[in-house]
């Protein structure tokens, strides 16, 4: 099974043998990957019901729940990584889900969509919201509740004592960028994070 | 309601009785004492694969007996979970082989309090010991082993059949694979213990109870047990599916306000209490309430230690309007198992049914059913 580019980078930052709590885990796609290939063990929470469906019959096991209210349920220091991938901006309460994160394991992964992208920008100025690759909707009917740059999210981890080890900005189609780091919240679509608690 | 239309039945079955324990070698009870001769009745669907690899076992509720799928000889109603078992339904009979046993403390087959107690030659009564759901289980595990299978690929029950599936696979996982717990509870509370104090207390003052004797004395505590029934139901059904079937419609020969069936509700339940007497014992309803009071899994704090080891794959349904075993029933057990390391899969699905949709065919429900038993299936596939 290949994995979708994104989803391949956020495994690369996984060591083998972890416990891993996917948050948003969608199709199950990325636990499959990291249960069948790296030895992982570990659960996906997602809310969408044909996704949930999904995962079931890929065999990933997955707790149907609110992240907003519901992480309580997991217990301390219970995995070794939690991921939240393309997820952060759908929330209700982002920086008490990143404080969960923290407590449930040592490594977090969190990719998030930049809306500092300079097409997002140019769209702005032209008067209108920013559309693209990494933000397929219409202001009227998208998921996404909160709209962050890169600069503001890393704001966000120091704020919440959490550390960036890793920052990997990504084109809209997901594969690493090539301009200068510095730049990134310019030109990136959006980024992968690796982060310590 | 959302059903999905039966795609094929196991056709004609019959219950078989097997004696799994006898009096020089009896069953050991989780409290002390013996139970001997103990026989189940029970019935099979699908085939047995080579290897005995494909076996599933399906656990009842309080009410239930060995007849989950297929039709009786001359019998019109087919058995009480025919919508999920059958060729091409979720549990599929074309790849599964199914099993279905009567509880013992039961009264369709299997070693019940009515049954004679070869001590004294009459029926057991009051006599009977007070079991636990690990009885329940000890019982299955016979039946397993007297049909030559070693490990279920999966075990499945709703309600009391759940606690039973948790029950057994958290005591021995090497011998379950996959564990299916719908709608169930790890701990009643003290409003669910509430409910069955009433519906035995109902049972036990009535005059033809006879300290458990009635069939030595040739009666039977109908109106304690048709009681019993009628509260139980409603805790069954939400408000809103009682709301939609009845709402407050008159009952078609209601007259003058007065104190006989007037709404058309009050006619239904009179029908569920006076059905029921046709098929279940007074004693058996004591018996197996009382062991869904009991039954406490987690308070061991050994509990998990052997499917910290081994671990079991996990499925944890509720439903969304079930106030009975509710959601934070689920959850509890949830959050449990996923504490021990457990991979497990839980949804709350969205029904109006109440507790009674676990025996309905709700699409999201058996979607979800199916989605695990076809990756279960994958384990074994040839």
């Amino acid at each position: 099974m290949s994995l979708r580019p994104d989803l391949a980078l956020v495994a690369d930052l996984i060591p083998r043998g972890s416990r891993v709590l996917d948050l948003g885990c969608g199709s199950g796609e990325l636990l499959a990957h990291l249960i069948e290939e790296a030895s992982c063990r570990g659960t996906g929470v997602e809310i969408d019901p044909g996704q949930v469906l999904s995962a079931i019959r890929l065999g990933v096991p997955v707790i149907e729940l609110d992240m907003d209210n519901e992480l309580d349920d997991f217990s301390d220091h219970s995995y070794d990584v939690v991921v939240l991938s393309r997820t952060v901006q759908t929330l209700r309460r982002p920086a008490a889900v990143l404080r969960h994160m923290g407590r449930i394991a040592d490594q977090l992964i969190v990719s998030v969509p930049n809306f500092g992208y300079w097409p997002h920008r140019l769209r702005l100025l032209g008067g209108r919201m920013p559309m693209g690759r990494d933000l397929p909707y219409s202001w009227y009917d998208s998921p996404n509740l909160r709209f962050t740059t890169l600069v503001e999210m890393e704001e966000l981890f120091a704020k919440e004592g959490l550390q960036i080890e890793r920052r990997i900005p990504l084109t809209p189609s997901g594969r690493p960028i090539t301009a200068p780091d510095r730049l990134a919240n310019l030109f990136a679509g959006a980024a992968v994070y690796s982060l310590r608690a | 309601m959302d059903t999905t239309p039966p795609t094929g039945s196991v056709g004609l079955v019959s219950t078989s009785t097997v004696r799994l324990f006898t009096a020089d070698a009896p069953l050991h009870l989780e409290r002390g004492g013996t139970l001997g001769p103990v026989d189940v009745a029970y019935e099979t669907y699908g085939t047995l694969s080579p290897k005995a690899d494909n076996a599933v076992f399906v656990c009842h509720a309080l009410t239930g007996d060995a007849h989950a799928a297929g039709f009786h000889e001359g019998a019109s109603r087919p058995g009480w979970w025919d919508n999920l078992i059958g060729p091409g339904k979720p549990l599929d009979t074309d790849r599964f082989f199914v099993i279905c046993a009567n509880l013992i403390g039961g009264c369709q087959g299997s070693t019940g309090p009515s049954s004679t107690d070869p001590e004294t030659g009459a029926a057991y009564g009051l006599r009977f010991p007070v079991l636990m759901v690990r009885d329940l289980v000890e019982v299955h595990r016979a039946l397993v082993k007297h049909l030559g299978i070693t490990r279920l690929l999966a075990a499945i029950g709703g309600s009391l059949g759940g606690m039973q599936v948790l029950q057994w696979a958290a005591d021995h996982p090497d011998e379950v694979a996959n564990a299916l717990v719908i709608a169930a509870s790890s701990r009643l509370t003290a409003q669910n213990i509430a409910f069955s104090a009433v519906a035995r207390r109902a049972i036990m003052t009535d005059p033809n109870f006879v300290d458990g004797a009635y069939a030595q004395a040739g009666v039977n505590p109908d109106t304690g047990l048709s009681i019993a029934r009628m509260m139980a139901h409603i805790t069954y059904l939400s408000e809103g599916a009682l709301t939609e079937k009845f709402g407050r419609a008159p009952h078609p020969n209601r007259q003058e306000p007065g104190f006989g069936i007037d709404f058309a509700v009050e006619s239904y339940l009179d029908h569920q209490g006076q059905a029921f007497l046709e098929r279940f014992d007074a004693l058996s309803y004591l018996y197996l309430t009382r062991v869904m009071d009991y039954f406490d899994p987690f308070a061991d704090a050994c509990a998990l230690d052997a499917v910290r080891e081994s671990p079991v794959k996990w499925l944890v349904l509720s439903f969304a309007t079930d106030w009975r075993f509710g959601t934070d029933h689920s959850r509890r057990i949830v959050k449990t198992l996923e504490h021990a390391g457990q991979p497990v899969t839980f949804r709350e699905i969205p029904s109006s049914w109440g507790h009674d949709s676990f025996l309905l065919a709700v699409e999201p429900y058996h979607a979800t059913l199916r989605a695990f038993f076809d990756r279960a299936y994958e384990e074994v596939a040839p």
